[in-house]
């Protein structure tokens, strides 16, 4: 085989003085960096380097340092270093380069350019301390008028309410199926899910057993692959999902390679051990408005319409119609996944050149369901790239019911976002099935630490709504008022449907 | 409600004209439920989503024109078709039998993961997409007439069969199998296709290889054909010395040379 002509995009940097050839560095690395030469040296193979920081983490006299590589010719503002390493894998290759996570260029992003308001004085903030915060919500469809019957004094709704779900603050595990992260991974967020009383979603991987306890808080998705899709899996989920498009990767589908398919995953997608688990780019059974709406009612009639159903899709340039779309064919929730929007693997020029970010997404789906009169009728849930509570609240101002955190999640379990999930080596044990490192992961200790992350996120919502002198959650979707926009042009702040900083009420 | 007798055992009879799907089929599950074992749908003039997501034995008769998604999604039933069926019969099924006397539409036994569909007449395009199967469960789908194109697209396993019953077959080497489309088994990566007569190379798309055999020769193609035959009480016996070709994937992983893995 040639030479490769690629240097490591990362350097590992050893303190010869304080290491103590204890080979913690060697035991931690997923991907066989650190190595013991025969004369007692640790080595590091830094082609293999991804620059996870496990080993940096973990080194107990603190003796390594990772960095990016930068050195591998003459500066060019045009041609990266990232664009000359690309051109030199494909050269190798052949093939399209595979990446994980969500878009990490360099794009505009609107949440850095949104303010939020508070009161002084003339309305007065809430203590959120003193006061009661309702940062509850309910997601699923609402009636278009509620019947009221029954004598005076005894009315009663006339009929039964469609069905809904509902969230003790607005936020939901989003989908990561069994397969692209570890079964201990899937059970820590099951498990904060039930503690948060949130969601969780099993993505395309089906219902492993052991999630028997955690169904009602459990998003059952169907992909078009339709893996491990039966009665007893839409029976069992509180919500379904049908997933049309991912923002990391729009209008293409999925392959889990056939090395990841082990028995347990096998059995739970209901495929055989070592084939490739495919997703292929469209449902089949829809190629169009018409026919999601027969998947939709499909779903409905299968489960006795008992369950509401959401429609997942990219947020693509189209969005306010379509979404308007899949409203019509009667989806209950309907959720954006932005350009951000993190995925187990996709093609690289794929995740980082298409989508629309999640705040415009929202804003101009949100805009045009009030146009058409049918915003009331449906929740809208933002996934893609919300990184705190400020990024929530304020996709909340722009239209979202509740919104997805999938990478937030995943960084609380200890990913250090090296973009790697597609090898199934990942250090940190979350996005791989080798038994030695998924143990890495403790379901207790991993919800735990999920569970302290989302309840700083619900303090930090109450103080929001509280210097906004909003105490019901309701009162802050498509509230644009409490949004200001700082730096963006004239035409942006219109498709956001937010005020220039400095305009008042 | 009445009851009729057919064939010696009685059945409950549900009159489907003009009864929007919704109430039918709430009738249906509703009966299904309290432990009706056989019923008769008479009158049925594409109501959608007949039978979808049900479990357990009962038989449903439906005389008509089933709608689209008969019996989606479904696991267990047995459904048996004086008729024709719309699209997406067997979609996502995961168990049971469909028995059509007519034509299927497209869609047909989309992504099922388990059960049977039977099918005397021809099936329309994108029939058997992405079919599974696992050591429990094997999806079988088998044609009596022609299918369109896309047939076993992307197809991760179980079995189809085409018969082409009373279909002539080209007689040169290179000429169109007729009872095939454009797309055959692209993507496939698992299971098996049997197709009556000669498939040239030409309509055949890559990732699979195809071998000939005959029923005589083929016990696991000749218990399917009479499966087929009993299922719909027909006369296949003709069959047995026809040559049918045969698909099966390259390997397991059709696109994984598409991409650069390394990390």
């Amino acid at each position: 085989m040639p030479r490769s002509l690629i240097l490591p995009e990362f350097l590992v940097h050893r303190d010869e003085g304080r290491c103590t050839k204890c080979k913690a560095c060697i035991r931690q690395c997923g991907f066989g960096v650190h190595a013991e030469e025969p004369d007692g040296r640790i080595s590091a193979n830094e082609q293999r380097c991804v620059n996870c920081q496990r080993c940096v983490v973990m080194c107990p006299v603190s003796a390594l340092k990772v960095t990016a590589n930068k050195e591998i010719g003459r500066e060019n503002a045009y041609w990266s270093a990232e664009r000359l390493r690309e051109i030199w894998r494909q050269a190798e290759s052949g093939g399209a380069i595979l990446t994980s996570m969500g878009c990490d260029r360099n794009y505009p992003v609107y949440f850095d350019h949104l303010l939020l308001n508070a009161s002084q004085v003339t309305n007065p903030s809430i203590d959120p301390l003193r006061e009661p915060m309702e940062i509850r919500t309910f997601l699923g469809r609402k009636p278009e008028k509620l019947s009221i019957a029954g004598p005076p004094g005894e009315e009663r709704l006339a009929g039964p309410l469609p069905p809904g779900v509902r969230l003790e603050m607005p936020v939901m595990f989003a989908a990561m199926s069994f397969g692209s992260i570890s079964k201990n991974t899937v059970l820590a967020l099951a498990k904060a899910a039930k503690q948060m009383g949130i969601m969780f979603n099993t993505g395309e991987g089906g219902m492993n057993p052991a999630l028997g306890p955690f169904w009602d808080h459990m998003i059952v998705q169907v992909a078009s692959g339709r893996f491990g899709v039966d009665s007893a899996y839409l029976e069992a989920g509180r919500i379904i999902e049908i997933k049309i498009g991912q923002g990391a990767k729009p209008g293409i589908g999925g392959h889990l390679p056939g090395e990841k398919v082990n028995e347990e995953i096998a059995r739970t997608r209901g495929i055989p051990t070592g084939a490739d688990a495919i997703s292929p780019a469209p449902h089949h059974d829809i190629y169009s408005i018409e026919d999601l709406r027969q998947l939709i009612y499909t779903l409905k009639e299968a489960t006795d319409y008992q369950k509401p159903v959401a429609v997942k899709i990219a947020a693509v340039h189209n969005v306010a119609a379509i979404a308007s779309g899949i409203v019509r064919a009667g989806a209950d929730i309907v959720v954006l996944d932005g350009l951000r929007g993190g995925t187990g693997a996709a093609p690289k020029m794929i995740r980082d050149h298409i989508g629309l970010p999640v705040e415009l997404a929202i804003a101009v789906v949100d805009r045009r369901l009030r146009e058409e009169g049918l915003r009331e009728q449906v929740s809208l849930v933002a996934g893609g790239g919300i990184r705190s509570s400020a990024d929530l609240l304020k996709v909340i101002c722009l239209g979202a019911d509740a919104a997805y955190l999938g990478t937030a999640a995943l960084l609380a379990l200890g990913c250090h976002l090296c973009q790697r999930c597609y090898t199934g080596k990942c250090s940190w044990g979350i996005a791989t099935q080798d038994p030695s490192l998924t143990k890495r992961v403790d379901p207790e200790a991993g919800a735990e630490r999920l569970v302290n992350l989302l309840t700083a996120w619900q303090h930090e919502i109450k103080e929001f709504m509280g210097a906004m002198g909003i105490n019901a959650l309701e009162s802050l979707r498509g509230n644009r008022l409490q949004l200001r926009g700082v730096g963006l042009p004239q035409n942006e702040l219109d498709q956001l449907g937010v005020k220039q900083a400095g305009e008042a009420m | 409600m009445i009851r009729t007798t057919v064939g010696g055992r009685a059945m409950k009879v549900i009159e489907s004209k003009g009864v929007h799907y919704r109430e039918l089929n709430r009738e249906i599950r509703r009966l299904v439920a309290a432990g009706e074992d056989r019923l008769l749908l008479r009158g049925v003039n594409g109501q959608r989503y007949i039978g979808a997501g049900l479990r357990g034995t009962a038989r449903l008769e439906i005389e008509g024109t089933a709608g689209n998604n008969l019996g989606a999604m479904m696991n267990g039933l047995s459904i048996y078709v004086h008729g024709n069926v719309q699209d997406g019969a067997g979609n996502t099924m995961s168990g049971g039998e469909i028995v059509v006397r007519g034509s299927a539409g497209d869609i047909t036994g989309y992504a099922m993961r388990g059960g049977k569909i039977l099918i005397q007449g021809n099936a329309g395009w994108r029939v058997g997409i992405h079919m599974k199967s696992r050591e429990d469960q094997q999806a079988v789908l088998l044609i009596g007439g022609k299918a369109g194109d896309f047939l076993g697209e992307y197809m991760a396993g179980g079995t189809i069969v085409v018969l082409g019953l009373d279909i002539p077959l080209q007689q040169e080497r290179e000429g169109a199998n007729p009872l095939i489309g454009n797309y055959l088994a692209s993507g496939m990566h698992g299971g098996t296709i049997y197709i009556r007569g000669r498939i040239p190379a030409w309509q055949i798309r890559g990732q699979v290889q195809s071998e000939l055999t005959t029923p005589e020769e083929s016990p696991q193609l000749r218990s399917w054909i009479e499966h087929f035959a009993a299922g719909l009480n027909l006369d296949c016996s003709a069959l047995s010395r026809e040559i049918f070709t045969y698909l099966t994937p390259q390997g397991a992983r059709p696109y994984a040379h598409l991409y650069d893995h390394s990390a």
